[in-house]
């Protein structure tokens, strides 16, 4: 929505006063003033309302880029030269001993081989990580990620594991990450939401808004999808044929007659109410604004290889450093699709390239740019998905890789992560954690300490229980700390 | 002999601490050692006295507060105490509110313009009890109450999980519907529910209540169901029950025995093992079809008439015939076409393959596997014409197949499954085996039956301390915006404690006992005791004298504001629009919602937007994709339909004032109105007072008039039709706090 001419504001103002001055029960000149020029924000009281960490914050913000449907880490980080030198073999029994995998009844029918990568791995950065050469752009910001080779999940199925890795459980109804950091800090935003969701890739993740939910913390809490096109929030355009000038009368009027009902009724409800309104409206001038990359420079969308008018991870990428600098909380994109089986579009060759080609650059660009802009310290950027892959090959139509839960690799940059680090090594095959293991459950604890909060002291009470995002477990990984 | 013995009591802790020291006194008397005697009486600690929910309520005495002998029970409770606090009750709202206050309680819809003003002008001095009986006995009354029941029973038009196909269930909420409209007693209410399926077999039920016990049964087939690929059908079976097992005991007993899941209950008295015990109850139903797991017949109710049933088999028969005739065809006329087509086959469509098709076309006919053949064999028959022609005449005619409701009911299977303790919850895990059986902290069952029937038995019998209590605070909670236990869904130790403990289990015991009207368990009799009450017809406003003394109003001195549910505000605008289509019952429909919602789920489901009256149905009556939920139901806190919702939140965000403001459903519903008003009357002022009316109930003050009147003048100026001007004063008043709040 436009400013309004000045005529047309003072003279709403001048009603306005007129209008409050006949209230039967007169209106507190600071409520008044309150409302007037900038309105209310996110005040105290309000679910918004900005809250201090108990602890220091290492970060005060995130940004979580989910690959939604598991990357192979055997591809791209955990380098196994023994598992290349055993193509073809059959995997040793003693991996397999009381393990359960999905497709458990087909994928072992024909009992499963070791397949070994054909990617050519090399050391990057003074710590000398390895990596790909799928990852060529990720390898020049190395010296800034902490990378996890240890990581480890319970669940073996796409929903359920997205749910466990968002909310910690694999259960739907439970909230997640992003709507307890909210719940814990509250908004610094007072023109968007405070936890964001972006979404690009053939298709919206596995489980769908369930991992953006907040469960039962109050609604205030979720996820808002910005979508891709269309409006960028739903219902964000005046209905067809209102002008902006018809929806600000309207919602003058909207204002000042429920600040009467206010004052009739003593409900600070309506008060609330009123204020949502207010950022609503705010809204309906930020949120377009943000989305229109016009003021970025040609060198910014090159470095993150966007194409401003199409929608697409790399665009996500650079929206989410344009929504952190807005003071948005909590950015979450999800990039489909992932799941290397070896069906059609799913080898572990051409397919998982061309999706590894999508987020490469842009990832590495936006650890690039919010570091020059320095934004990096206080943002904790995180990368991963919900599972890795088997070292085990999987033959559909043609070769890929299964699900595998006991060790996959993720990354983690600024916001109080130690750079430059490896955490955790796997066994020669790649298949088990054998050092610094790092649960879903610890790595949840350890994202909420950097936000300055005990895992077990933040908690939200419902049916009886004290929840929290790590349920009963969980302990903070140290060593990932700066 | 006897100073050992009641040494031993006394030591033992068994008795209260007077007691103790009673008998204390009667060892001294017998000689026992002074020391030794103080010295047990001192360390002696007092036993904690059972949690009050686990005693079964005993009728209160109803307080005299007053001369007044016809005074509501609920009146003396709640006054009494009032006056030992020594504070006023409210005085009673005004009329308009109160009318619009109870229709929306009662019916979920505003009351008419009409209903209105036969209120105000009906001064005899039951009028308001005509007002509540007219709104028991409305058809609507049963769609409101319905709703809240739907939470419980986490109620949904799709199977839920990351695939959420959609399911046809709806026949279950429109039985719960036709339940409470015809105040079946709750006790059984309550069988129907957790046991229909096995009483329908009853000879004494006739055979529409048969089928009626059958559809009731659904409740426990809310549950979500996976169809996701690779699943473990035993885990998520497994979840199933966990559900069920979780779900009854917060609905019935508002325990939370979840936690004796993984472990025994930290704080209330429930072992793991007799969560095994309440799980073995549900433990021998049929699989519900995780993992793409075929539906026995009996699982899925056909709800058609033996007619059309047999129209629709002889249907089914005929296609089948059909498909055959194709197929008989084909191996007639298909082979030497196909030996034709392979050897024509230039190098230029051999290229336009897939790869894999080459590689199988490479290798002689003789040689080839027989899927490889089978895949080759497929290709051609799906390019030739006449096969192409023939098989889209037998799909169209498979479309013609006639629709029969048919609903999800419970089934057992035919033998017992055995039911084991679950270490950490974990069903790779298992340990001993138990058998059904009730929490030892509660009464135990009448009989030693291991059927659901006689679990259902046990939750409504008299000697069950909970059960009428728990859904008395539910009641009471609907009514006055809190419960008077405020954990509504956790009556054990870690629960808060009632406010008023005395009247609610008076309530327990006037809704469990029979009267001489009425049975036991009649909800709309429990219901008009509640809204006939002084307490629950008093002002909502605020109050200054309150605000330190009682700012959550515990002690009920007012009555309080509350948000409409998010089906309500829907139905609210749809009233005031004047496009309300009040049919009951019936198939989900689809109001419009923005497009592209799909875009962030795993299965982008179309939505196409109902035409005609269905467009314009209550929010009950929305379909409920669970992972794509209407996003005006979602944006007002409607439950998410995964577990049992006992209490819904009540947020107030930014994105409910965009839907309000801008959403194409509510905008089509404002225009409708703003489209009608200009003709409705010659003057601005009776314009805006039908609107008000219509939204509000009651007629705008005269600053609101003038404020309105602002915006007409503001609009004129501008250039805006008449029916631009009017949508935009219907706007203003569908966004008004008050039009979404009863208050």
């Amino acid at each position: 929505m436009k400013p309004l001419p000045v005529s047309e504001e003072s003279l709403l103002s001048g009603t306005r006063r007129h209008f409050f001055g006949r209230c039967a029960m007169g209106l507190g000149g600071m409520a008044l003033a309150s409302l007037v020029g900038h309105g209310m924000g996110a005040e105290a009281g309000s679910p918004y309302a900005p809250r201090v960490a108990p602890a220091r914050p290492r970060a005060k913000r995130v940004i979580y880029l989910f690959m939604a449907g598991g990357p192979s880490q055997l591809e791209l980080w955990d380098h196994k030269p023994k598992l290349t030198a055993l193509n073809g073999q059959a995997i040793p029994d003693s991996f397999l001993e009381g393990k359960r995998f999905a497709f458990m009844d087909t994928s072992f029918k024909n009992r499963s081989t070791l397949l070994g990568s054909r990617r050519s791995f090399a050391q990057h950065g003074q710590a000398g990580v390895w990596c790909s050469d799928l990852l060529p752009h990720t390898a020049g910001i190395m010296d800034d990620l902490a990378v996890v080779k240890s990581c480890a999940t319970n669940l073996f199925n796409h929903a359920p594991a997205k749910l466990f890795m968002n909310t910690g459980s694999g259960q739907f109804g439970r909230p997640s990450l992003g709507s307890w950091v909210t719940y814990g800090l509250g908004s610094e935003s007072r023109d968007l939401p405070a936890f964001v969701v972006l979404q690009s890739g053939p298709r919206g993740p596995r489980g769908g808004p369930a991992n953006w939910a907040s469960g039962f913390l109050p609604t205030t809490y979720q996820g808002v999808p910005l979508r891709g096109s269309g409006d960028p929030i739903l219902n964000l355009s005046n209905p067809e044929g209102i002008s902006d000038l018809r929806q600000r009368r309207a919602l003058d009027a909207i204002r000042d007659l429920n600040l009467r009902r206010a004052v009739v009724t003593g409900d600070p409800e309506i008060h609330t109410r009123i204020a949502s309104y207010e950022m609503a409206c705010r809204m309906q001038t930020s949120a377009p604004e943000l989305m229109d990359l016009a003021g970025e420079s040609a060198a910014t969308l090159k470095l993150y290889g966007c194409d401003p008018a199409k929608p697409s991870f790399a665009r996500n990428c650079l929206l989410a450093r344009r929504l952190i600098e807005r003071d948005v909380r909590f950015v979450q994109l999800y990039h489909a699709d992932w799941d290397s089986h070896g069906g059609p579009g799913q080898t572990i060759d051409e397919d998982l390239e061309k999706v590894v080609r999508e987020v490469d650059q842009p990832c590495a660009a936006l650890v690039k740019d919010l570091k020059a802009r320095g934004l990096l310290d206080d943002t904790l950027v995180i990368w991963g998905g919900e599972f890795g892959r088997t070292p085990m090959g999987e033959v559909r139509e043609k070769t890929g890789r299964n699900h595998h839960i006991d060790a996959f690799t993720m990354w983690f940059a600024g916001g109080g992560i130690r750079p430059g680090i490896v955490l955790g090594r796997t066994d020669e095959l790649g298949f088990n954690a054998v050092e610094d293991r790092a649960p879903v459950h610890d790595l949840h604890a350890t994202i909420l300490h950097l936000l300055g909060f005990n895992h077990e002291r933040l908690t939200f009470r419902f049916q009886g229980r004290d929840f929290r995002l790590t349920d009963v477990e969980g302990a903070v990984l140290h060593k990932l700390l700066a | 002999m006897l100073s050992r013995e009641l040494a031993s009591v006394v030591l033992d802790g068994q008795l209260h601490m007077t007691c103790r020291w009673i008998i204390c006194l009667m060892l001294l008397a017998n000689g026992m050692p002074l020391e030794s005697g103080l010295a047990a009486a001192r360390d002696a600690k007092p036993l904690p006295q059972q949690h009050w929910a686990f005693v079964k309520p005993v009728r209160s005495v109803i307080p005299r507060i007053s001369t007044e002998a016809t005074m509501n029970p609920i009146d003396a409770f709640i006054r009494a105490r009032l006056a030992v606090e020594g504070i006023q009750a409210s005085p009673e709202a005004d009329r308009v509110t109160l009318i619009r206050r109870v229709s929306l309680d009662l019916t979920g819809l505003p009351p008419s313009p009409a209903d209105v003003r036969g209120f105000l002008s009906d001064r005899s001095p039951d009028a308001w009890e005509r007002v509540v009986e007219r709104l028991l006995a409305s058809p609507h009354f049963g769609e409101r109450q319905a709703r809240i029941w739907l939470d419980l029973a986490r109620y949904a038009d799709s199977n839920g999980y990351s695939i959420d196909s959609p399911r046809s269930v709806w026949p279950y909420r429109d039985w719960v519907i036709r339940a409470l409209n015809a105040d079946m007693p709750f006790d059984q209410f309550t069988v129907w529910q957790l046991a229909g399926d096995l009483i329908a077999s009853d000879a004494t039920l006739g055979a529409d209540q048969a089928r009626d016990a059958a559809i009731a049964s659904g409740f426990h087939r809310n549950t979500q169901v996976n169809h996701e690929g690779g699943v473990d059908v035993e885990q998520f079976r497994v979840e199933s029950v966990v559900d069920r097992v979780n779900t009854t005991a917060t609905v019935w007993l508002g325990l939370t025995v979840g936690c004796a899941q993984c472990h025994d209950h930290k704080f209330d008295p429930i072992s793991q093992r007799e969560y095994y015990q309440l799980f073995a109850y549900f433990n021998s139903c049929e699989n519900d079809g995780h993992g793409n797991a075929s539906l026995t017949a009996e699982q899925t109710l056909e709800l058609g008439t033996p007619t059309e049933i047999s129209q629709r088999n002889e249907h089914r028969a005929e296609v089948s015939r059909r498909d055959k005739a194709l197929a008989d065809w084909a191996a007639t006329e298909l082979p030497g076409r196909f030996q034709g087509w392979e050897a024509g086959l230039t190098e230029k469509t051999r290229n336009g393959l897939s790869r894999l098709l080459r590689d199988i076309l490479a290798i002689p006919p003789a040689n080839r596997a027989k899927d490889q053949s089978n895949l080759l064999w497929g290709m051609f028959r799906d390019q030739d014409p006449d096969w192409k022609a023939r098989r889209g005449e037998l799909d169209r005619f498979k479309l013609q197949e006639p629709m029969i409701p048919s609903t999800l009911v419970m089934k057992e299977r035919p033998e017992m499954r055995e039911t084991r303790v679950m270490i950490k919850g974990d069903f790779t895990r298992p340990s001993n085996v138990v058998t059904p059986g009730t929490p030892a902290v509660l009464a135990p069952a009448a009989t030693s039956g291991r059927s659901r029937r006689d679990l259902a038995a046990w939750l409504i019998s008299g000697e069950n301390s909970l059960t009428a209590r728990v859904v008395m605070n539910r009641l009471w909670q609907q009514f006055f915006g809190r419960g008077l236990v405020e954990t509504e869904n956790d009556f054990g130790t870690q629960g808060t404690p009632p406010s008023h403990p005395e009247l609610l289990d008076w309530l327990a015991c006037e809704l469990a006992e029979p009267t001489e009207k009425t049975g036991a368990w009649s909800l709309k009799r429990m219901i008009r005791r509640l809204v006939t009450s002084a307490t629950y017809r008093q002002r909502s406003q605020a109050r200054s004298d309150l605000a330190e003394r009682d700012p959550r109003n515990v002690l009920l001195a007012q009555q309080s504001r509350v948000r409409l549910d998010a089906e309500l505000i829907r139905d609210v605008a749809l009233v005031a629009s004047g496009q309300f289509d009040s049919r009951i019952g019936g198939p989900p429909v689809f109001p419009p919602q923005p497009a592209g919602l799909g875009a962030f789920t795993q299965n982008d489901r179309p939505w196409k937007a109902s035409e005609g009256g269905d467009r314009f149905r209550r929010g009950i009556y929305t379909a409920l994709q669970r992972s794509s939920l209407h996003p005006a139901l979602v944006v007002f806190d409607a439950p998410d339909a995964n577990t049992t919702c006992t209490r819904r939140i009540r947020s107030n965000t930014p994105l409910q004032s965009l839907t309000q403001l801008n959403d194409a459903a509510f905008y089509e519903l404002a225009r409708a109105l703003g489209r009608r008003l200009p003709g409705a009357a010659s003057d601005d002022e009776s314009r805006m007072e039908m609107a008000s009316r219509a939204c509000l109930g009651r007629p705008p003050e005269v600053e609101e008039r003038e404020r309105l009147a602002e915006l007409v003048r503001l609009e004129r100026t501008n250039g805006q039709s008449e029916v631009d001007v009017w949508t935009d004063v219907v706007r203003v008043f569908f966004n008004l706090d008050e039009t979404i709040t009863r208050e």
